[in-house]
């Protein structure tokens, strides 16, 4: 049966070496509670390069893509010749297209960013202690029943402040 | 400092305000209230009520739009841009800033509807399928303007609610009053866990890296709208790059404005910092030489290009009917800026809000000047009879109505959300210490 327990810790580097610790002898799954980013900890957790970029990307392209067919659609839709100009006029699309681009590129990273991080959610917070939007750093842990023992002695050693049990 | 500390500090500011808040918010709101009976107004008896007269079409309004889309450039300036140089004194100003942003776009983008004559036809601008079969034509910077500033807007919003997430999440964990619940639904269930902070600072960075190319060109859009016609004084390849550095001059001035009484207000003296309104009037000073370069360009290109129409409009810009306004704005955006190369000047914040007052009258009195004193001496010497256009108590009704819906929205704001980002003053603890961390300028990472 898998267990959970939270170390509190009082600064960032307690807290990342507490996670060292833990995926060092490899009993349990991590999750850290923080105020901030802190680099400590994602170095500690050796964190992969966010996928946001990856929405972004497709988000820019696809604005791209839509700033030129939009105006060069209705171009052809409705053709008004003025001027003997060409109806296609390009460098004037250049514009739509540009805006398009970083309105899409950013509406598409925002969204990536909700979906991975799991935003908006409505259901109840797994920890509720005000202290990690404050100046508290958790550090909740995952893991067999029979390893309770090793990750209580890797948070205690780390420097937690106190360590609680989670159902 | 520590965590602790900020997160008090800063959420204190949120606590109910005092009876000289309500006082100056009912005086606002009386003044927008004004503004929307002046635009009743307008609506029942036209566009002639707001003094428009041919050839002068374009007016107070059309100056209003520029000069607050102007000042919202500053905010992506600070928020965006710092941001990508690595500049850690904007953490302090950077939240202002932003919001100082939205509510200016915000504002901006009313002008161009009171300005129309028929402004419940708006929507027309957007290209959508209808039973007229048109569609809007996209050869023209109006409607490059639309798709600027929608992008420019939605852009900014979201920026500045990203990096409210977290602390509106902090806000919710330790404000116990009736607005929690509000709190609650604006954290979007926000936890802080590693996972989110990863994509959050991911997402930070693009903002960042998307914004800048956007605040260059939005004020390029804006400008475009006059350097496409053929208009003498309007039609100058240098306009894009001047209206940057105009705006992001004005904007600066602005945040300066704003700054100055707020932190007073809030008591966060020690949070904005001395050193920080020096960076901001340093900026002050760049974008100011960038501008006054511009100007003796202008002059120049004008002499140069030996066409009698372009200089017939500059001699009557310099010596004509709005002659006055023309070396106004000379005198406060390029001349009186440059006092800040002195050290003491820079650091005594009345001199710092004295020079950016007239900074903002100097910018506003710019986009004033390029329109009427170019609209009015077109290419038809009949057109140049003085006094064709005079401002309204319309147009002055809506513009005093637009600086007191700015400022409504922001005081409401600062009560509501905290004024200075708590988490990145935070992180900005977490880093080695140098002799001064308002001007250090860490490798980029």
């Amino acid at each position: 049966m898998s267990m959970r327990l939270l170390g509190v810790f009082d600064d960032g580097l307690k807290a990342a070496a507490a996670v060292t610790a833990v995926r060092d002898s490899n009993v349990g799954e991590v999750l850290v509670y923080s105020p901030t980013p802190n680099h400590a900890i994602d170095r500690a957790l050796d964190v992969k390069v966010s996928s946001v970029r990856t929405f972004t990307l497709v988000g820019g392209l696809l604005g791209c893509v839509s700033g030129f067919a939009l105006p060069i659609y209705t171009v052809l839709d409705w053709p008004l010749i003025t001027g003997g100009k060409s109806l296609i006029s390009i460098p004037a699309f250049v514009v739509i297209a540009f805006e398009l681009t970083i309105l899409f590129g950013a509406i598409a990273g925002f969204v990536g960013f909700l979906g991975l991080s799991g935003l908006p959610s409505l259901r109840k917070k797994t920890v509720d202690d005000p202290r990690f939007s404050n100046d508290r750093f958790g550090v909740l842990v995952t893991f067999e029943e029979s390893h309770r023992e090793t990750v209580l002695a890797h948070l205690r050693d780390a420097g937690a402040e106190e360590v609680n049990g989670h159902a | 400092m520590s965590y602790s500390t900020i997160n008090g500090d800063i959420l204190r500011t949120l606590r109910m305000p005092g009876p000289a808040y309500w006082g100056v918010l009912t005086v606002l709101v009386a003044v927008v209230l004004f503004a929307v009976y002046a635009f009743w107004t307008q609506t029942q008896l036209g566009l002639g009520v707001a003094g428009y007269e041919h050839p002068a079409l374009w007016g107070i309004y059309i100056t209003n739009f520029v000069f607050w889309v102007g000042i919202a450039h500053s905010g992506t300036l600070i928020s965006a841009v710092l941001f990508l140089f690595r500049a850690r004194w904007r953490t302090a100003v950077a939240r202002a800033a932003e919001t100082m942003t939205v509510f200016a776009v915000m504002t901006a983008g009313l002008f161009p509807i009171i300005h129309i004559g028929r402004p419940w036809f708006f929507y027309w601008l957007i290209p959508y399928p209808n039973e007229r079969n048109l569609w809007v034509n996209f050869r023209s910077p109006l409607v490059w303007d639309l798709f600027a500033i929608t992008t420019y807007l939605t852009v900014s919003a979201l920026f500045l609610f990203i990096g409210l997430v977290p602390d509106i999440a902090a806000a919710r964990d330790h404000v116990k009053d009736w607005r929690r619940p509000i709190y609650r639904v604006l954290a979007i269930g926000w936890q802080g866990t590693n996972r989110q902070w990863r994509h959050y600072n991911s997402l930070y960075g693009f903002f960042a890296a998307l914004a800048t190319p956007l605040v260059v060109s939005v004020h390029s859009v804006v400008s475009w709208d006059f350097a496409m016609s053929i208009l003498p004084g309007w039609h100058s390849t240098i306009f894009a790059p001047y209206f940057v550095a105009g705006a992001i001059l004005s904007g600066v001035a602005m945040v300066i404005v704003i700054l100055i009484p707020l932190r007073k207000w809030l008591g966060l003296e020690e949070y904005i910092r001395i050193s920080h309104f020096e960076n901001l009037a340093k900026l002050l000073i760049l974008t100011s030489l960038i501008v006054g370069y511009a100007y003796l360009t202008e002059y120049f290109i004008a002499w140069y290009s030996n066409n009698p129409f372009e200089q017939g409009t500059f001699l009557d810009r310099m010596f004509g009917q709005y002659a006055p306004f023309a070396w106004t704005m000379l005198i406060c955006n390029a001349l009186i800026p440059l006092v800040l190369f002195v050290k003491k000047m820079r650091t005594n914040l009345v001199a710092l809000f004295i020079v950016s007052i007239f900074v903002n009258i100097g910018m506003w009195l710019e986009r004033f000047v390029i329109i009427v004193s170019s609209l009015t001496h077109d290419f038809d010497p009949a057109n140049w009879t003085d006094g064709v256009y005079t401002p309204t108590w319309v147009e002055g009704a809506i513009t005093a109505g637009s600086f007191a819906m700015f400022f409504l929205l922001f005081l409401l704001f600062v009560r509501c959300f905290p004024a200075i980002s708590m988490t990145e003053m935070k992180e900005s603890v977490d880093q080695p210490a140098e002799s001064d961390p308002a001007t250090a300028w860490p490798a980029p990472v």
